[in-house]
C-alpha cells in the first residue's frame, strides 16, 4: 500500500450531550454491535493500509479498550500495524492537542519515520464504506495537492458541516466551515477524509508549526484554496457522522434497513469490530418484536418496535419499547413504557417507568 | 519451565450417531446453541479453570476444527509457552499408526506432554455440554493423594446400565467398576474426564503400549485398579449433557429456549468462548415473529419462529414457519417454507414452499441406530428445492433437485445422499 493512515479520534462533542461525557465520539457504540471508529479502521484495513495511527485525546479510555487488541481489524502485524498516539507531555511541549493540525504536528516524528508516499487522514466518527485506493488514484490523476472526500447532502441535513463549492473540474473553490450558506437544496459537504503526499504534509505541518497554527481546515486549507489545488472526491454511497444526538439516533435507526446492513456487513469487504462472547439473543414466550435489532446477550420478554437493542439488553414483562436506542447492558424492568428515547449504557429503568420523549428532541436517559 | 497441569482433549472421533451432522466434520466441531461448537465447552472450561496448555487430538475430518481453533485467539490460548496445539496423528519410522484408542492417542503424544514437564494431566473429550471447574477436581485429586481421579456423575438408577459405573467407598476411593452393568451396584457414571499424575500416566501408557486400541476406560483404569493403585472419584452435580445422539443433541438445544434454562449461557461468571465473526444484531422484521427462541447475531427473521434455536446469519423469509427446530449458521429458508422438528446444518438452503417434518414417524431406511425418532436432519451445505414435502425421521445430504422427490414427496424414514453441496 502506498499510504499510511491517520485517524483523528480525539474529539468529544458537546452536541452529543451526556453520551460523550464518558467516551470519545469515535468510541460511540453504533448499530448494536459496532463502534463508530470500526468504519474508518475497517476501511483502512480493507484498502490494504498496513500502518494506521489513531490519534486520541478526549476521554480516550473506552476507545483504548476497544482498540487494545488490533487483531480484529487484522492490524496485528510484525511490520506496521496499529499505533495509538495519545498526547504526551515533554519538556518542549506542555499542552494537549490544541486542534487537528496541532495533533499532527505533535506527532510529526511518526509521519516522518514512515516510508509510504501518501497519507490518508480520516476522522473516527464517520460511518461509511470507502476504498481509499480510489481516492488515491483520483488524487494522482488530477495532480492535486490535496484531495478531500466530499458528499452531496440535502440542505436541511448539511448545516453542521463544512459546505463547499467546486468548479467544473471538481476543484474546491470556496468553503464555509460549519455555517449556514445560501445555495440550492443540495449542498456539498466535507466528510473529513484527506489524501495528501506525505512529504508535502510534513512541509505544510512544519510551516504551520512555525506560524503556530493549530487547525487543519480553518487555518491550513480554507485560506489557501486560491493558490493550492485542492480537489474533491465525491462519495456516492452512505455517509454520515454522529456528531449530534439526532444524527446518532437517526444513524442507528438507518441500520434497521436490511439494504444498509447488507451494504456494510455482508457485501465484501465488510466492516470489522471487536467480537465478544455474548450468547445469542433470547426471545421468551411473551416477546413481541417488530422492525428491531436485538444484539447478543439480550433477553426480551415484552414488546419492542422500531428500536435498536445493543448487547446484553433486558426487556421485562409487559414492557413496551418503541422507537428507542437501548445501549449495552440496559435493564428495562416490568411494565415500562419507553418511547423516542436513547438509554445510555448500563442504565436501569425501574418497573412501571413511563417515558415518552419528544421525537424532535430525543432525550437521553442515563 | 513447567506447567502444573496440562489438558489433552480427545477430538478425533467421528460421532457417527449424529448422522448427517458429522458427515463432513468431527463431532466436537458440530455447532451448538446458536453460536458455539461442542468443543467450546471443554476448551472454555480449561481457560476458566486456569489450564492454559491444551493439546487437541484430531483425526476424523479435522478441517472445521482446525479453522475453528486456529491459534486459539478466542480462548486467549495463543501463548508463547503453552496455549493450544492441534495434535494430528503423524508418521514415524517403523510403526506408524492412526490413533487407535483414547489411551493410544495420548501415548503417541508423550513427547508433547513432556515439553511442559507437568505434574498432572487432564484428559477430556469433546462431546459434552457442561461447565466444570477442573481446578476444583485437581485440588481434590491432590488432597486425596490419588494417582488418577475420574469425574463421576449420579444418573437415574434406571439409566445406570447404559454407563460405565464406578463403585466407591465413603472417601470417594474407587473400589470397583463395571461397564454397562445389568444390575448396577452404584449410580455414579464415569464422565470420561480424568486427572492423572503424569508419572503414573506415562508408566501406564508405556506398559500398555502393545495393547491394541488402548482405551482409558477399558484398559488403563482397570490396569491401575488391578495393581492396587489409588483411584479416586470426583463427584459432579451440575448440568452435564451428552450430545452424542440426534435425540439428545436436539433436546439439549431445545432446553436453551426454556424461560430459565438449566444450562445458563447468560451468566458472566463462567463464560463460554468461541470463534465468531462480527455481525450486526439479529433483526426481526415488521410482521416477523420470534418467541421462545434464541437467535444468533446477523440473522434476519421475516417469518415466524417458535421454540427454536437459530445460529448466526440465518435468513427466514416472509411467511416461513419454524417450529421446534435447530437452524445452524448461514441457513436460508425460503418464503412460506414450514419446518417442524428438524435440524438444518450450516449454510443449507431450503426452497420456498417446502415443508419438512410432515406426516408420522416411520423407521429409517438409512440407519435405524442413528435415525430413530421423529427429527429430520439436513446436512451442511445442502440444497432442498421449492415446494417439496418431506416427512419425519428423514436424512438429506448434498444438493438435491426436484427429480429427487417423486411427486414432490419424500416419505418419513426415507433419505437422500448426494455428492456435492452448495458451491
Amino acid at each position: 500500500m502506498k499510504a499510511v493512515g491517520i485517524i483523528l479520534a480525539g474529539g468529544g462533542s458537546s452536541r452529543l450531550e451526556s453520551l460523550t461525557a464518558k467516551r470519545a465520539v469515535a468510541a460511540m457504540p453504533l448499530a448494536g454491535t459496532y463502534r463508530s471508529i470500526d468504519f474508518s479502521l475497517s476501511n483502512m484495513s480493507n484498502s490494504g493500509v498496513g500502518t494506521v495511527a489513531v490519534v486520541t485525546q478526549y476521554s480516550s479510555r473506552s476507545l483504548n479498550i476497544h482498540l487494545s487488541s488490533s487483531k480484529w481489524w487484522d492490524f496485528g502485524r510484525k511490520q506496521g500495524g496499529l499505533y495509538l498516539l495519545n498526547p504526551t507531555i515533554t519538556p518542549e511541549n506542555t499542552h494537549w492537542y490544541r486542534g487537528t493540525a496541532d495533533a499532527l504536528i505533535q506527532n510529526l516524528d511518526f509521519i516522518k519515520e514512515r516510508h509510504e508516499p501518501y497519507v490518508i487522514i480520516a476522522s473516527g466518527d464517520g460511518v461509511y464504506k470507502l476504498d481509499y485506493n480510489e481516492v488515491l488514484e483520483r488524487h494522482a490523476a488530477t495532480g492535486a495537492e490535496m484531495t478531500i472526500v466530499c458528499k452531496r447532502m440535502p440542505k436541511a441535513e448539511s448545516e453542521r458541516f463544512g459546505v463547499l463549492q467546486l468548479d467544473g473540474d471538481g476543484r474546491i473553490v470556496s468553503w464555509a466551515e460549519k455555517d449556514e450558506h445560501s445555495s440550492p437544496n443540495e449542498q456539498i459537504i466535507n466528510c473529513g477524509i484527506y489524501v495528501i503526499r506525505r512529504r508535502h504534509l510534513i512541509q505544510l505541518l512544519e510551516e504551520a508549526a512555525r506560524e503556530d497554527k493549530c487547525h487543519l481546515v480553518t487555518e491550513m486549507i480554507i485560506p489557501h484554496l486560491a493558490e493550492r489545488k485542492i480537489m474533491a472526491y465525491m462519495l456516492e454511497t452512505y455517509w454520515t457522522n454522529i456528531a449530534s444526538v439526532k444524527a446518532y439516533f437517526d444513524c442507528n435507526k438507518d441500520f434497521l434497513d436490511p439494504k444498509l446492513r447488507s451494504f456494510f456487513f455482508s457485501e465484501h469487504p465488510v466492516i470489522h469490530t471487536k467480537v465478544d462472547d455474548n450468547p445469542p439473543a433470547k426471545f421468551n414466550g411473551s416477546a413481541r418484536v417488530s422492525n428491531s435489532l436485538v444484539a447478543g446477550g439480550g433477553i426480551v420478554n415484552g414488546t419492542v418496535a422500531d428500536s435498536v437493542l445493543f448487547k446484553k439488553v433486558y426487556v421485562g414483562d409487559r414492557s413496551n419499547v418503541k422507537n428507542c436506542i437501548l445501549m449495552d447492558d440496559v435493564y428495562v424492568g416490568d411494565d415500562v413504557v419507553l418511547e423516542n428515547c436513547i438509554v445510555d449504557k448500563k442504565t436501569r429503568i425501574a418497573n412501571g417507568t413511563r417515558m415518552v420523549g419528544d421525537p424532535d428532541h430525543i432525550p437521553i436517559l442515563s | 519451565m513447567k506447567k502444573q497441569m496440562i489438558a489433552m482433549l480427545l477430538a478425533g472421533g467421528q460421532g457417527s450417531r449424529l448422522g448427517a451432522l458429522t458427515q463432513g466434520m468431527a463431532k466436537p466441531a458440530v455447532a451448538f446453541g446458536g453460536k458455539y461448537r461442542i468443543i467450546d465447552f471443554p476448551l472454555s472450561n480449561c481457560v476458566n479453570s486456569g489450564v492454559d496448555t491444551v493439546g487437541v487430538l484430531t483425526q476424523y475430518r479435522p478441517l472445521q476444527l482446525n479453522s475453528h481453533i486456529g491459534i486459539g485467539i478466542p480462548w486467549d490460548l495463543d501463548k508463547q509457552f503453552g496455549g493450544v496445539t492441534i495434535l494430528p496423528p503423524y508418521e514415524k519410522t517403523g510403526d506408524s499408526e492412526w490413533y487407535t484408542g483414547t489411551a493410544n492417542a495420548i501415548y503417541q503424544n508423550l513427547e508433547f506432554m513432556e515439553q511442559y514437564n507437568p505434574d498432572y494431566v487432564l484428559i477430556l473429550s469433546g462431546d459434552h455440554i457442561y461447565k466444570m471447574d477442573y481446578e476444583d477436581m485437581l485440588s481434590r485429586h491432590v488432597s486425596a493423594g490419588a494417582e488418577a481421579t475420574i469425574a463421576v456423575m449420579p444418573v437415574p438408577w434406571d439409566e445406570a446400565s447404559r454407563y460405565g459405573i464406578m463403585i466407591t467407598d465413603a472417601e470417594g476411593r474407587i473400589t470397583d467398576f463395571e461397564e454397562k452393568p445389568k444390575n448396577p451396584r452404584s449410580n455414579l457414571a464415569s464422565m470420561g474426564i480424568y486427572i492423572f499424575n503424569f508419572k503414573t500416566l506415562k508408566n501406564e501408557l508405556q506398559e500398555l503400549s502393545n495393547v491394541p486400541n488402548c482405551d482409558f476406560g477399558m484398559h488403563v483404569i482397570p490396569h491401575i485398579h488391578r495393581r492396587g493403585g489409588k483411584l479416586y472419584s470426583y463427584q459432579f452435580n451440575s448440568y452435564w449433557k451428552d450430545v452424542g445422539t440426534l435425540g439428545t443433541y436436539w433436546e439439549a438445544n431445545m432446553e436453551l429456549t426454556d424461560l430459565v434454562p438449566e444450562f445458563n449461557l447468560y451468566e458472566e461468571f463462567w463464560q463460554i468462548y468461541t470463534s465468531a465473526e462480527a455481525y450486526p444484531p439479529a433483526y426481526i422484521a415488521e410482521g416477523g415473529k420470534a418467541e421462545s427462541s434464541i437467535v444468533g447475531d446477523g440473522s434476519s427473521i421475516e417469518g415466524s419462529v417458535k421454540h427454536s434455536v437459530l445460529g448466526a446469519n440465518v435468513k427466514i423469509a416472509p411467511g416461513a414457519k419454524i417450529r421446534d427446530s435447530v437452524i445452524m449458521n448461514g441457513v436460508v429458508i425460503g418464503e412460506g417454507a414450514v419446518i417442524r422438528k428438524a435440524i438444518i446444518a450450516e449454510n443449507t438452503v431450503i426452497g420456498a414452499g417446502t415443508h419438512i417434518g410432515e406426516g408420522f414417524f416411520a423407521a429409517s431406511r438409512l440407519d435405524p441406530r442413528v435415525y430413530n425418532n421423529d427429527i429430520t436432519v439436513v446436512g451442511a451445505n445442502s440444497v432442498i428445492p421449492e415446494n417439496v414435502s418431506i416427512g419425519k425421521n428423514v436424512a438429506i445430504m448434498g444438493k438435491t433437485v426436484p427429480e429427487d422427490y417423486p411427486n414432490g414427496v419424500l416419505e418419513s424414514g426415507d433419505y437422500i445422499i448426494k455428492k456435492g453441496g452448495r458451491a
